[in-house]
Formats: C-alpha cells, sequence, structure tokens
C-alpha cells in the first residue's frame, strides 16, 4: 500500500498493520526517513539549521512512479507485503518525513526490497524539497551519490 | 493542444505551475517544444540552457528529449528530484 499524504505517521501503528498483512512472514525491514536540523553539513558539522522544509510534489505522477518502485521490488524478492508513506507539505526537525516497511520471509530479500525502494524513491519519484534557513529559503539539490545509489541495482 | 506544468524551483522561475498551449506543428519532439518555449519566454531558455539539468515528463514518465509529442499530452517540466 501507497500513501502520499500531509499527516504525520505513526510507525508503530504501520508496523503492526505490515506484520497483519504479511502472512507467515519471517523478517519485516522498516525505514523510517527524518528531517534533520543540520543540512549540507561539511566534515567540522559546520551548516545550514534548518527551521522547516516544505516538500512539493507531482500528483498523479508520484503515486504511479511509486507503485511501479513497489512492483519491481516485489518482482524481484517476492516480498510478503510492502508499505510506503510519503509526507508533502511543511515538516520540521526531528519529523517523519518517509516510510518504507517491507516483509519477505528471510531477511535477505527484507533488507536489499527495503533498500532498492528508498534508493529509487529519492531519485526517481517526484518530490522536490525545500529548506528554510530563517534568513530565506532554497531548493535542495540532487546529490549525486543518490543517482549512484541506483546503479548498484542495475542489472542490465 | 498540450498541457505544461512546472515543478519546485522550475514552477517559481516560470511564476505559474500550468498553461495550456498550442504549439505549431512544426513541434513534434521535447526537442522542438524545449526550442519553441525558449524562444517564446527568456525565463524558460534560462531554466532549459545547457548545463543546467532539466527532467521533462510526458503523461507522467520520464522521457528523454527525443519523445515525441501527441495532441493533448501533459507535459511537465522540473528540476531532479530530491524526495526521501
Amino acid at each position: 500500500m501507497i500513501n502520499v499524504q500531509q499527516d504525520p505517521f505513526d510507525v508503530s501503528v504501520e508496523y503492526q498493520a505490515l506484520k497483519e498483512s504479511a502472512g507467515d512472514a519471517g523478517a519485516i525491514v522498516t525505514f523510517t526517513g527524518l528531517v534533520r536540523e543540520l543540512y549540507d553539513a561539511d566534515t567540522n558539522g559546520a551548516g545550514n539549521v534548518i527551521k522547516s522544509l516544505t516538500l512539493e510534489h507531482y500528483p498523479g505522477m508520484t503515486e504511479k512512479c511509486l507503485q511501479e518502485i513497489v512492483a519491481e521490488a516485489n518482482e524481484r524478492w517476492s516480498l510478503l507485503a510492502t508499505r510506503v508513506i510519503h509526507r508533502v507539505g511543511e515538516m520540521h526537525p526531528g519529523d517523519e518525513i518517509v516510510f518504507v516497511g517491507v516483509a519477505s520471509s528471510h531477511r535477505q530479500n527484507a533488507f536489499a526490497a527495503a533498500e532498492f525502494i528508498m534508493d529509487y524513491l529519492k531519485s526517481r519519484a517526484p518530490f522536490w524539497k525545500k529548506q528554510d534557513t530563517g534568513d530565506g529559503s532554497h531548493w535542495v539539490e540532487a546529490r549525486e551519490t543518490d543517482s549512484q545509489a541506483i546503479e548498484r541495482w542495475q542489472v542490465d | 493542444m498540450l498541457k505544461i506544468q512546472y515543478f519546485a524551483s522550475v514552477r517559481e522561475a516560470m511564476a505559474r505551475a500550468e498553461e495550456t498551449i498550442e504549439p505549431p506543428e512544426t513541434v513534434r519532439t521535447v526537442a522542438d517544444l524545449v526550442s519553441y518555449l525558449a524562444s517564446e519566454d527568456a525565463k524558460f531558455a534560462e531554466i532549459s540552457s545547457a548545463g543546467n539539468p532539466l527532467l521533462v515528463a510526458i503523461n507522467h514518465s520520464v522521457v528523454d528529449r527525443d519523445a515525441e509529442l501527441s495532441a493533448n499530452d501533459e507535459v511537465a517540466f522540473f528540476p531532479p528530484m530530491t524526495g526521501g
């Protein structure tokens, strides 16, 4: 199941629902992405402290992309259940942004599928982050490492 | 007719989220459309200039510049995605 929503979500509720829909699962892996307070931090830890983060998306295309990503993960790792939630709108440091939960018979498939879904979601689903540092807001730039993360899953 | 949509930094630079346009018949591909829009609007010319990463989707799928357009397509322009 996939949701793109403004509302916060409760990780324990999502875990329970995933477990109940997963039948005889031997492994459940969940990932939660949070809004960080420090953005663009350099190696000394100095960076921008953000006040808020606003997520924009492309309604219709977002859901389609997420469905395609989850369908591919299901095909590659024979998952028993999946759950993806991505929030949009304004969020603050410490808030949950994204939840990915996958259930499978064994842990290897669950770990791989959760990582695959997150890697693709970050650079293939139409979401954009804008951060407000208090003295102006700016769009977050895409990271090279995020698009590189996809390459390791490509089998051709 | 084409429905054009702009998102994120592209939407802000264009100062609009969407518009409907009727490009000339010579506009057949995404590359043609990008050139046409750039000739019509200096802001779009800047956004689509070389070295500026600009993604294009037709009917909710990201496409290359040589993708062909059909009547009533929904074409979206946006920067690289930054979700998660």
